[in-house]
């Protein structure tokens, strides 16, 4: 699975969560093999950001393209990217295959890699059997990461990735993200920890911010004082 | 294939299916505990009407029809509930079909799993009530197209649920009122079969061409609050 | 997963093993010969006819279904009290057993009843009592399934066990005081005058071998359900196997 042309494009973004605009004129171009990390302190909109590029919520105001060579202009973005995010989504009564197994048919990848060696290659092959309500949190981060590679995806979003895995586990993901680099694909992450990867983009949302310096300062028009300004 | 080229096919549909009611069948899995509600309502409506059995099949129909009525719309509560608390809920979305088609997906799986096994234990139950095999004919076939109707309007408050964070009491409250339309349709189409010079097939096309609204209905009004609850 | 998880499990299942083919051994032929006599040597009712002999079947299971339920709570008080490891697992055994015997019961009291009252179901206050029984098996049965981690779910379910306990009495009588303030008309009563002795040897020699049977599907059921638990252990430690990082967390932090 190699992609060609990927590309990830943000053009005068802005962001909103519940009537609270998060950041303005977000800028980006991310192609193929590029690894993007976005930093800025809590509430700085990295969740928001990564939502809205998986397609789960839309954007404030701004231009979005997720595109890859072979995908037809109309793909929503959604089927494009990979999201991992804080939860796992394994159903804690199902074995580990069948999780994943279901993922795998769920996004239509009969083709992808096997879950053996998804798992394996996470360090979490002798799970394989075992229901995940037993698993440890560790674990199943990794088995839920495993999902990215049994059904191949050009983009992939990770908020904070890392934040369960050990030492050893973390090395074992940034090998992968630099292989899913290699073929062609993009890595979009939000993280306090630093990755450890190689030639990165840093998008720091806190340079972003909506409506001036601290978002507050600037007038605001008519709508926003009625609208936004009574639930932020 | 590359990337989302990929043709939309049933594929991910039935899996979808496959996968919720595996869940819901598998020991602990709830689905029969909704059967268990309704045999329990049942049960419990003679004490307050009395033993009479007479009494009783006159308004069997009725009482069932109010008791899958209940069992339906309280076990619907968690149809997204589940993929919501551990994170699936969002992986779901991740596919190029439109948010309508996991919410059909999770219907049909929700009613194989939880209103398939109460319209079985229909006939079975009927006898507690000494309803006449004419009647339990039509009592099944009423339920069996009747509780659809329930299930995809019961998928609208479920998507409430996991939008405004609140139980199944708010739910039920905004969704009864929906649900009068089954419910005479439902137990017209019953009380017809027993009382001779009323005819069936009215209220039971009727009962059907409910069905069939609120299952278009039920899955567009969901597929919108799930996709509100990102704002 | 302390020692004593271990160690008296270990003890119960090797007495069982022992105790298992003796109790349905004897069981088989106590049932054997009650049966016989109910079918060839014990009279058909002057009211009834042959479906008299419905009763030993019937009553049988009557006293079990209620018998079951009194050493689900005798095992629920060793829990909550005792906190007995091996009190919550007879308790999880029993619960399906009693319901079993309780459905066994509705559904011979209902084939019993139809040549009768012409109907399947009369909402009589005997009858009623052991439906309203059999439900609340069901609902412990849902609460054992509904709860993943067994240690908890023994406590939860010991404490609807007992509430059940006080509560079946309170149900009956008030169930018999419903059904005599309606005094419905026509409807036989299936306690009717003293039992003659050739009907009374054959149900006692049923009844025995019937609770022998139960005491059997009893041992096995629980044979069952530590088998149960030790699968979930064995899973718990397979997966902390090879898996450095997950020793720390202690073993119920998983569920």
């Amino acid at each position: 699975m190699v992609w060609t042309e990927t590309v990830v494009e943000l053009g005068g973004l802005a962001l909103a969560r519940g009537g609270r605009a998060l950041a303005a004129d977000l800028d980006l171009t991310a192609q193929g093999g590029d690894a993007v990390v976005l930093v800025g302190p809590n509430g700085s909109g990295k969740t928001s950001l990564l939502r809205v590029l998986a397609g789960l919520a839309e954007p404030a105001s701004g231009d979005l393209r997720v595109a890859v060579a072979g995908a037809e202009a109309d793909t929503p973005r959604s089927a494009l990217v990979h999201l991992a995010g804080h939860q796992d989504g394994l159903k804690a009564a199902l074995t580990v295959r069948q999780n994943l197994i279901f993922w795998q048919s769920y996004y239509g990848y009969e083709d992808g890699l096997p879950v053996e060696d998804a798992l394996a290659r996470l360090g979490v092959g002798h799970v394989m059997d075992l229901p995940a309500a037993v698993l440890s949190q560790g674990q199943k981060r990794r088995v839920a990461l495993a999902r990215l590679l049994v059904a191949p995806r050009p983009v992939w979003l990770l908020d904070e990735p890392t934040a369960a895995l050990d030492v050893a586990s973390t090395e074992r993901f940034i090998i992968l993200v630099e292989d899913h680099r290699r073929k062609g694909g993009i890595v979009i992450a939000a993280t306090h920890m630093p990755l450890g990867l190689a030639d990165l983009i840093t998008l720091d949302l806190a340079s972003f911010p909506p409506d001036g310096a601290d978002g507050l300062s600037a007038p605001m028009d008519e709508e926003s004082y009625w609208l936004a300004g009574a639930t932020s | 294939m590359v990337g989302g080229g990929h043709v939309v096919t049933a594929q991910p549909f039935r899996s979808l299916i496959a996968r919720d009611v595996r869940l819901a069948i598998r020991v602990g899995g709830g689905a029969l505990v909704g059967t268990l509600f309704f045999l329990a309502v049942i049960v419990t409506v003679p004490f307050g009407i009395g033993p009479d059995l007479n009494l009783l099949s006159r308004i069997g129909p009725a009482i069932m029809w109010i008791a899958a009525l209940l069992a339906t719309l309280i076990g619907l509560e968690r149809l997204f509930q589940s993929d919501k608390d551990d994170g699936a809920l969002d992986l779901l979305r991740l596919t190029d079909a439109p948010v309508s088609v996991f919410v059909i997906a999770k219907v049909i799986a929700h009613w194989l799993g939880a209103s398939l096994p109460l319209v079985i234990a229909t006939p079975l139950l009927s006898l507690l009530l000494a309803l006449e095999p004419r009647a339990i004919l039509a009592l099944t076939a009423t339920l069996a197209v009747g509780t659809p109707a329930l299930s995809f309007l019961g998928a609208v408050g479920a998507a409430l649920a996991v939008t405004l964070r609140r139980g199944a009491l708010l739910m039920a409250v905004i969704i009864l009122p929906f649900s009068i339309p089954v419910l005479i349709f439902g137990v017209a189409a019953t009380r017809a079969a027993i009382v001779e010079p009323d005819p069936f097939w009215p209220p039971f096309a009727l009962l059907v061409a409910t069905s069939l609204i609120y299952a278009v209905v039920g899955t567009l009004g969901a597929a919108a609050t799930i996709k509100i609850n990102d704002g | 997963m302390g020692i004593l998880d271990y160690a008296n499990p270990t003890r119960v299942m090797r007495f069982s093993r022992v105790v298992k083919p003796w109790v349905a051994g004897l069981g088989a032929l106590v049932l054997a010969i009650g049966l016989y006599m109910a079918f060839f040597t014990a009279p058909a009712d002057y009211q009834q006819g042959e479906t008299i002999r419905i009763m030993y079947l019937h009553v049988p299971m009557a006293w079990l279904g209620m018998f079951a339920y009194a050493l689900m709570a005798l095992s629920a008080f060793g829990t909550l009290v005792f906190k007995h490891p091996m009190a919550d697992v007879s308790a999880k055994a029993m619960a399906p057993i009693g319901a079993t015997f309780t459905a066994i019961c509705l559904i011979t009291g209902s084939l019993w009843g139809k040549p009768m009252w012409n109907t399947w179901w009369v909402w009589d206050a005997r009858l009623t009592s052991v439906l309203i029984l059999f439900l609340v098996y069901l609902g412990i049965i849902a609460l054992w399934q509904a709860i993943e981690e067994p240690i908890k779910a023994g406590k939860v379910t010991a404490i609807i066990t007992l509430i059940g306990a006080i509560n079946l009495p309170i149900i009956k009588f008030s169930v018999d005081w419903w059904y005599t303030l309606h005094q419905p008309a026509s409807v036989f009563r299936l306690d009717g005058p003293t039992i003659y002795p050739a009907m009374l040897y054959p149900l006692l020699i049923c009844a025995v071998g019937f609770s022998l049977i139960f005491f059997w599907l009893h041992l096995m059921a629980m044979d069952n359900e530590l088998k149960r638990r030790r699968v979930r252990a064995l899973q718990m430690r397979a997966a902390r196997r090879a898996a450095p990082e997950s020793t720390a967390l202690p073993a119920g932090q998983t569920a």
